[in-house]
């Protein structure tokens, strides 16, 4: 048993935390997103060029750092503290997952344009009648000739305004929610009949609405296998959550130390409100769902890589993570008293950020049933 | 005990709500269901309607204008503007100032400051918070000096910075607490100003809140002169205003009909939206439970609430009980925005406000701000008194701890 980085993790950690300290404190964050593009092309220039980090779960064959889920998850929690917006999850931990577990004929190439910066990928999985069932699709993709032909509409994806591809859920077969005949493509920003409405989201991201209008798409459009791809896209998406847990986990302990932080400076009646006992076990529970939030993404990192266990241990994660999503980002809120309610203060932002990470690939209630439902069964 | 209406009060209800469908402006609806900031002439339309009919304040002696209802009366009135959407008269002047006045102010400030606020003709704000002064709201030093001035009249100086000031951008008037005696105990040396805010020396500026919009304001004063017949009751005295002015804040704030009215909308999204087996997500058996927990503790608050008017109407005052109604009318409300934004999904994070006109169509129409009132709604449990001052106060009052 070891719960301990390797020299190589804590490395990687201390460079991207180094960078983001010096290119990504909160006015720099804030300025950049008041303002066209909206995003930070440089940053992930530098991610690419300088840190390196885009390779941190690829294989050194492919040009990568040779790591896999726990660099993810290094990555992504220091990504959180800093509230970053660029691409990481999509990109590395999606696109990358995809081409990975795949064996998608092209996959060498598109990872070497990931490691490099020039590939950047938006996942168009949600459907706006589908909430978060991943098998709840009314895209299609018909079969035409030897490739398919692709229509639907994709609801809130993020990072799809800047982004160079999508990976897109759609059906091939069967019913609107069933499990077989899901597939999954990959379609290039500038394809014919591609479309997107895009605006921001209230944690500071850029999202658009994607809509596929009778796109052509190749054979080699198809990432995994047609019709079954559902296990597939599970097995990505369980990534995805551990790797948003990890980003959590980042965000909450910005709330919590932040809080307390706060508290100590902040003097009402003539004392610090951090001397008033109702406020110091108010912190201790923040701190207690800090904690427990840890233990479940380490725990659901080191399991991705067992597939029987996999599933639940996502749920079971992202269940303690959206109930610390809301918990500490309320009460952070709440300790700070008005300065917690101003748009100038990063606390709210991170409020924002958590709020929205509660329910990203699921809210509370989706992963509890989802967790039953692997754990205990069917329900009588 | 009983809980039935008289015909007489369903007669009463039925010509509310003919009132409200006859007369509420459809340029204040449409902005509404608009869902925009709204403008000082908007704020102001349906308080000019009421002030007509003689229904704009209810809570005031009938006397000075009160309707004269009896609390079953208040209660069907709040329940029908509610259930209707109307916009809630601002409480700045109405519901908090002119209690003030009509019992601490002489005849000539009765005369001179109530019929304005009656007619909406004065936009009056709140100066009470400070920097320093929030939660320990008699820490206050925005401090006022006694002088002659050359005209032989009597003046305070006022200089400080008041903080919070919910919508100050629009408002003609404000009622300020000022410290004029340093020396003394921090209750004691505090008077109750009304400020005429175009008085050289003030200057409000903007706090954007973390939803994104204009609702609070910094205050600076700086050299502000204000005439000593501005003050209200005796100098150094101003605290017992101000107590009396927080009652008058709490009755009211458990808000159960708008919450009512609330929990009708997040019935009707639930309804709409889907669950993930397929079927409407008011028929998920984990949504459908938190939805019947809440209106189970609404029903409890709304019977908190009558059992406190029932008292009121007995001649006890509103005890420090009505803490209750602040702590969990405040929690309701915002469990029902949590709800709301968790029943849309996905398309609780667009951020569309700036975009209106340009990039519509993104979600259905009902989920467009969720999520920003959810962010803003967190203020509920910090102003008006804190929800852990407010138990500091039943510990304290009733509990005797
Ligand atoms: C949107 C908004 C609108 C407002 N409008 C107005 C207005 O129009 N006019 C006006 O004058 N003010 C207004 N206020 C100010 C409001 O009344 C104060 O924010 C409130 O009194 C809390 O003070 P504070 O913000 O300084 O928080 P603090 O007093 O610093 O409190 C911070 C935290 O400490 C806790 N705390 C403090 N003391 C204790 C204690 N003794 N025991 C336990 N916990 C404690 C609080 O509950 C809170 O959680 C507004 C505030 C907001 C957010
Ligand atoms: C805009 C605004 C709205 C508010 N709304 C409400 C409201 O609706 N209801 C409400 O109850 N409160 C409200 N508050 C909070 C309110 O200002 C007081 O904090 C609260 O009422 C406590 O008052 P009290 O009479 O219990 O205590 P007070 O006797 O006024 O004393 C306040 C605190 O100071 C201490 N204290 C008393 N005497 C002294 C002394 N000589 N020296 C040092 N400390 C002393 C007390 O122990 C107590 O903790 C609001 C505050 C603001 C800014």
């Amino acid at each position: 048993m070891d719960f301990s980085f390797t020299e190589e993790q804590s490395m990687l950690r201390d460079t991207v935390a180094s960078y983001l300290a010096d290119n990504y404190d909160f006015d720099k964050r804030r300025a950049a997103l008041a303002k066209a593009p909206n995003w930070r092309p440089d940053v992930w220039k530098a991610f690419a060029e300088e840190l390196g980090i885009l390779g941190a779960p690829f294989s050194e064959e492919l040009g990568g750092l040779g790591g896999g889920p726990i660099e993810n998850m290094v990555v992504m929690e220091e990504l959180g503290k800093a509230l970053v917006v660029e691409p990481y999850l999509p990109t590395v931990v999606i696109g990358g997952g995809f081409l990975k577990h795949s064996g998608y004929a092209g996959a060498a190439d598109l990872i070497g344009g990931i490691i490099g910066g020039q590939n950047i990928f938006a996942f168009a999985y949600a459907e706006p009648q589908g909430r978060y069932n991943l098998a709840d699709l009314t895209t299609t993709a018909k079969k035409d000739g030897a490739g398919y032909v692709l229509n639907g509409h994709k609801a809130v994806v993020i990072g799809a305004p800047y982004a160079t591809h999508f990976i897109v859920t759609a059906r091939t077969a069967g019913g609107q929610r069933d499990a077989q005949g899901v597939s999954v493509f990959l379609v290039e920003r500038g394809a014919a009949g591609v479309s997107t409405r895009d605006y921001p989201t209230v944690d500071g991201f850029l999202a658009s609405e994607v809509y596929f209008e009778n796109v052509s798409l190749g054979a080699d459009a198809l990432i995994g296998p047609a019709d079954n791809g559902l296990p597939l896209v599970e097995k990505v998406v369980d990534e995805a959550i551990a790797a948003t847990c990890a980003e959590a986990c980042g965000v909450l302990r910005r709330l919590q130390e932040g809080t307390v932080e706060y508290t100590k400076q902040r003097k009402q009646f003539g004392v610090p409100i951090s001397s008033f006992q109702v406020l110091q076990h108010r912190m201790v529970d923040m701190f207690i769902n800090l904690e427990q939030s840890i233990s479940m993404t380490y725990m659901a990192t080191i399991k991705l890589s067992d597939d029987a266990e996999r599933s639940k241990a996502a749920s079971a994660a992202k269940v303690q993570i959206g109930k610390a999503c809301k918990f500490v980002g309320e009460q952070a809120i709440q300790l700070h008293g008005g300065m917690g309610m101003t748009d100038e203060m990063a606390i709210g932002h991170y409020f924002k950020r958590a709020t929205m990470i509660a329910s990203a690939f699921g809210s509370v209630d989706h992963h509890l049933s989802r967790y039953e439902f692997l754990s205990l069964g069917q329900a009588a | 005990m009983n809980l039935d209406f008289t015909p007489e009060e369903n007669a009463f209800r039925e010509e509310v709500r003919a009132f409200i469908r006859d007369n509420y402006p459809a340029e204040l609806r449409k902005a509404q269901d608009e869902g925009r900031q709204l403008t000082k002439e908007e704020y102001l339309l349906w308080h000019k309607v009421l002030a007509k009919k003689g229904w704009v304040a209810p809570g005031w002696p009938k006397e000075l204008g009160g309707t004269g209802w009896t609390p079953t009366q208040k209660y069907i009135w709040s329940e029908e503007t509610a259930k209707a959407d109307c916009l809630p008269i601002l409480p700045f002047g109405m519901s908090m100032l002119a209690p003030v006045i009509y019992t601490f102010g002489t005849d000539e400030q009765k005369k001179k400051f109530l019929p304005d606020i009656y007619n909406g003709d004065i936009w009056w704000c709140q100066g009470y918070s400070e920097p320093g002064a929030g939660s320990d709201l008699a820490s206050l030093k925005t401090k006022a000096e006694r002088i002659t001035a050359d005209d032989g009249k009597e003046y305070y100086i006022v200089n400080g910075q008041k903080t919070w000031t919910t919508l100050g951008q629009y408002a003609d008037w404000g009622f300020f607490l000022v410290r004029t005696d340093p020396d003394a105990k921090p209750q004691s040396g505090i008077s109750f100003l009304l400020i005429d805010m175009k008085t050289p020396g003030i200057e409000v500026r903007r706090i954007t809140t973390l939803e994104g919009g204009h609702e609070v304001n910094d205050v600076f004063l700086d050299n502000v002169k204000v005439p000593v017949e501005n003050r209200i009751f005796h100098e150094n005295q101003g605290w017992t205003c101000a107590k009396a002015l927080l009652a008058h804040e709490r009755t009211g704030i458990a808000g159960v009909a708008r919450s009512k009215r609330n929990l009708e909308k997040l019935r009707k999204i639930a309804s709409t939206e889907r669950s993930d087996a397929g079927g409407s997500l008011i028929g998920d058996a984990f949504f459908r439970r938190k939805v019947a927990e809440l209106e189970i503790d609404l029903t409890a608050l709304e019977f908190t609430e009558l059992r406190t008017l029932a008292g009121e109407s007995s001649g006890k005052g509103p005890g420090p009980e009505s803490s209750i109604l602040k702590i969990k009318g405040t929690e309701i409300q915002q469990r029902l925005q949590e709800l709301a934004l968790e029943a849309v999904g996905h398309y609780g994070a667009p951020f569309l406000r700036d975009l209106r006109g340009s990039n519509l169509g993104v979600g259905p129409e009902y989920a467009d701000g969720l999520a920003g009132e959810y962010f803003n709604g967190r203020k509920t449990s910090i102003y008006g008194g804190s929800n852990e001052i407010q138990r500091n106060i039943i510990a304290k009052m009733v509990l005797g701890l």
